[in-house]
């Protein structure tokens, strides 16, 4: 009786409103199955031994270094043109604001063939711009690495610009406000106070677009085409490759898991935590 | 003249004329959602107002001003403190935004914050200040840019009793030395009494009325500011009749005699005041009234809410005034 600690002041738990109900439960777990079970496969399936081997090769390591290249572009242009964008949608009163917050929204529904159709439409050598672009400098866009580029921030923008807004709106005019009475112009009040308070989002937006632009495909073999070394990157190299080699595609692909992860893990450290 | 003179019209939200002083200090006193801070949004320029808004012999809305351009200090009623700068970059954010360098811009910064008792404080981001901190930063930010007019919305908001009463102290020294014109927006009586020149009373989107503390303390012409200030205030044919609660007879018959000022109500409610219980009654045919009984007879009469009781009122015990304001 005096030997042990008792086990009855240990705390008991908490008292519980009841078992989770089989309806939630059971589509629960099948949804969280249906996530993880694919990844688990692909773990399981790949041949780690090759991936020595692969790194190695130079249409590997072309087509990751061109993933890196143009999703870290991708990102910079949707820092430079979506913070801008977001600011005069939550910010400025403009006729036509909600029509263009609707367009903006478009091609994060929109299939990415169809993104890459209508990037032809607009920028290909006979496109609505891509056509006198030609015609007076010469240049085309599409087949090129601008072209990935431009793809990947047709794709990404949106989901940049939505996570800026939100935070924009969720921080509110008070304190731009305040800013003005001070005697601040509008570029100051932006620099100095709403940017600063929003950078949570312009984070958040970075990760998400640069996520978007990483694993985009449908639009970028449409506009850019396929080509090893300038418009290869890694998911047009993973399809490729499939047709071919089903194990080393699966090679690839966990190679950009792991890239895409540690990315992820990397910058979750870094920024998304602290605010 | 160097003070403030507005004639201003908010479609629906409030129509105001108000001229005071350079070195007023004008407490806007009303119910909640009557127009006291529509009032100041149209000062510093945060709405479309029709009419003029004179500052210094300058007509600020004709053309609108820009808000920045104005020369108001704003302290909002939450202080809008800037989260991610210290209390000291809060401060020196208005001299910087107008140009100042730097280092002149902090040492003046550090100076307001001395001058408001927390120049120990200079260095906390918002987050680390408590309530009356936040306030004497705000304050500060707002008076470092010497504004013509300052803006004080409900400045004692939320705070302890104790932090208020020292933030009231170091507010009406600072007031006194300020050589603009203050708005003050207030619903506590006591803020009006100590700190104003001039009190405003806006009800109903309406200046209902204005004079000294003292005036408006003594003869409140809306129910508001007597209940604020604790007085009844009821009209009479053409004259508007106040008395304290303590000048009522609260009796359960109707009274004998022929005193005209008699009402049939239902006690709604009851606190102590002082060593007495003040009634609440919501009469019959108009207003709520307050009546002060001692505690024994309250409970002889059985004065709990929902009781019917009658009032009574001796008119020598009455002060009149005038309808017309």
């Amino acid at each position: 009786m005096t030997s042990a600690p008792s086990p009855a002041r240990t705390p008991a738990r908490a008292p519980s409103l009841g078992r989770p109900p089989l309806l939630l439960l059971v589509p629960g777990s099948v949804g969280a199955a249906l996530l993880v079970v694919p990844l688990v496969a692909l773990l399981l399936d790949t041949p780690w031994s090759d991936l020595g081997a692969q790194l190695a090769d130079p249409a590997v390591r072309d087509a990751l270094w061109l993933s890196g290249l143009t999703s870290a572009l991708t990102v910079a242009l949707c820092v430079l043109l979506g913070t801008p964008l977001a600011w005069l949608l939550a910010r400025v009163d403009f006729p036509g604001r909600r029509l263009l917050r609707g367009l903006v929204a478009v091609p994060l529904v929109l299939p990415p063939v169809v993104a890459g159709v209508a990037l032809v439409a607009a920028l290909g050598r006979n496109g609505l711009l891509g056509g006198p672009l030609h015609d007076v400098t010469g240049w085309t866009i599409p087949y090129t690495t601008t072209a990935v580029v431009l793809a990947h921030t047709f794709v990404s923008l949106p989901f940049f610009v939505l996570s800026v807004e939100g935070a924009l709106r969720t921080a509110g005019e008070r304190f731009d406000v305040v800013a003005a009475t001070l005697g601040a112009d509008r570029w100051t009040t932006f620099s100095r106070v709403t940017l600063p308070l929003a950078l949570p989002g312009v984070a958040a937006g970075c990760v998400l677009a640069w996520a978007r632009s990483l694993g985009e495909f449908g639009a970028t073999i449409t506009f850019a085409g396929n080509f090893p070394g300038t418009t290869q990157t890694m998911p047009s190299l993973i399809y490729t490759t499939l047709q071919a080699d089903p194990a080393a595609a699966r090679t690839l692909s966990m190679l950009l898991l792991v890239v895409s992860i540690g990315v992820l893990v990397g910058l979750r450290r870094r920024w998304l935590v602290t605010s | 003249m160097t003070g403030l003179s507005l004639d201003v019209e908010v479609p629906g939200r409030l129509s105001a004329a108000l001229d005071a002083a350079a070195g007023d200090v004008v407490a806007v006193i009303g119910p909640n959602g009557a127009g006291k801070s529509t009032l100041l949004s149209a000062v510093a320029g945060l709405l479309p107002v029709a009419g003029r808004v004179e500052v210094a012999g300058r007509d600020w809305n004709a053309p609108p001003l820009p808000v920045r351009d104005r020369g108001v200090g704003l302290v909002p009623q939450d202080r809008s403190l800037f989260p991610h700068l210290t209390a000291l970059e809060n401060v020196a954010f208005g001299l910087r935004a107008r140009g100042e360098r730097p280092a002149t811009a902090r040492v003046r910064a550090q100076e307001w914050l001395d001058r408001l008792g927390v120049g120990d404080l200079g260095r906390r981001r918002p987050h680390a200040l408590s309530g009356g901190q936040a306030q004497r930063v705000a304050l500060a930010r707002a008076l470092v840019t010497d504004p013509a007019v300052l803006l004080l919305d409900e400045p004692f908001a939320g705070l302890d009793v104790g932090v208020a009463t020292s933030l009231r102290i170091a507010l009406a020294e600072h007031l006194a030395s300020y050589s603009g014109v203050t708005l003050l927006v207030t619903h506590d009586a006591l803020d009006a009494l100590t700190l104003a020149d001039r009190v405003v009373v806006v009800d109903e989107g309406r200046i209902a009325q204005t004079g000294t503390p003292h005036e408006v303390a003594a003869r409140p012409r809306t129910e508001h500011v007597a209940r604020l200030v604790g007085l009844n205030v009821v009209p009479d044919g053409d004259v508007r009749r106040s008395f304290p609660p303590s000048a009522v007879t609260v009796s359960l018959a109707r009274p004998e005699g022929s005193a005209r000022l008699t009402w049939r109500g239902r006690v709604a409610g009851t606190t102590p005041h002082g060593d007495a219980l003040r009634l609440l009654v919501t009469t019959e045919d108009g207003p709520e009234l307050l009546a002060d009984v001692t505690p024994a007879a309250a409970v002889d009469l059985g004065l709990t809410a929902g009781r019917e009781v009658w009032l009574t009122v001796k008119a020598t015990a009455t002060t009149t005034d005038s309808m017309r304001p």
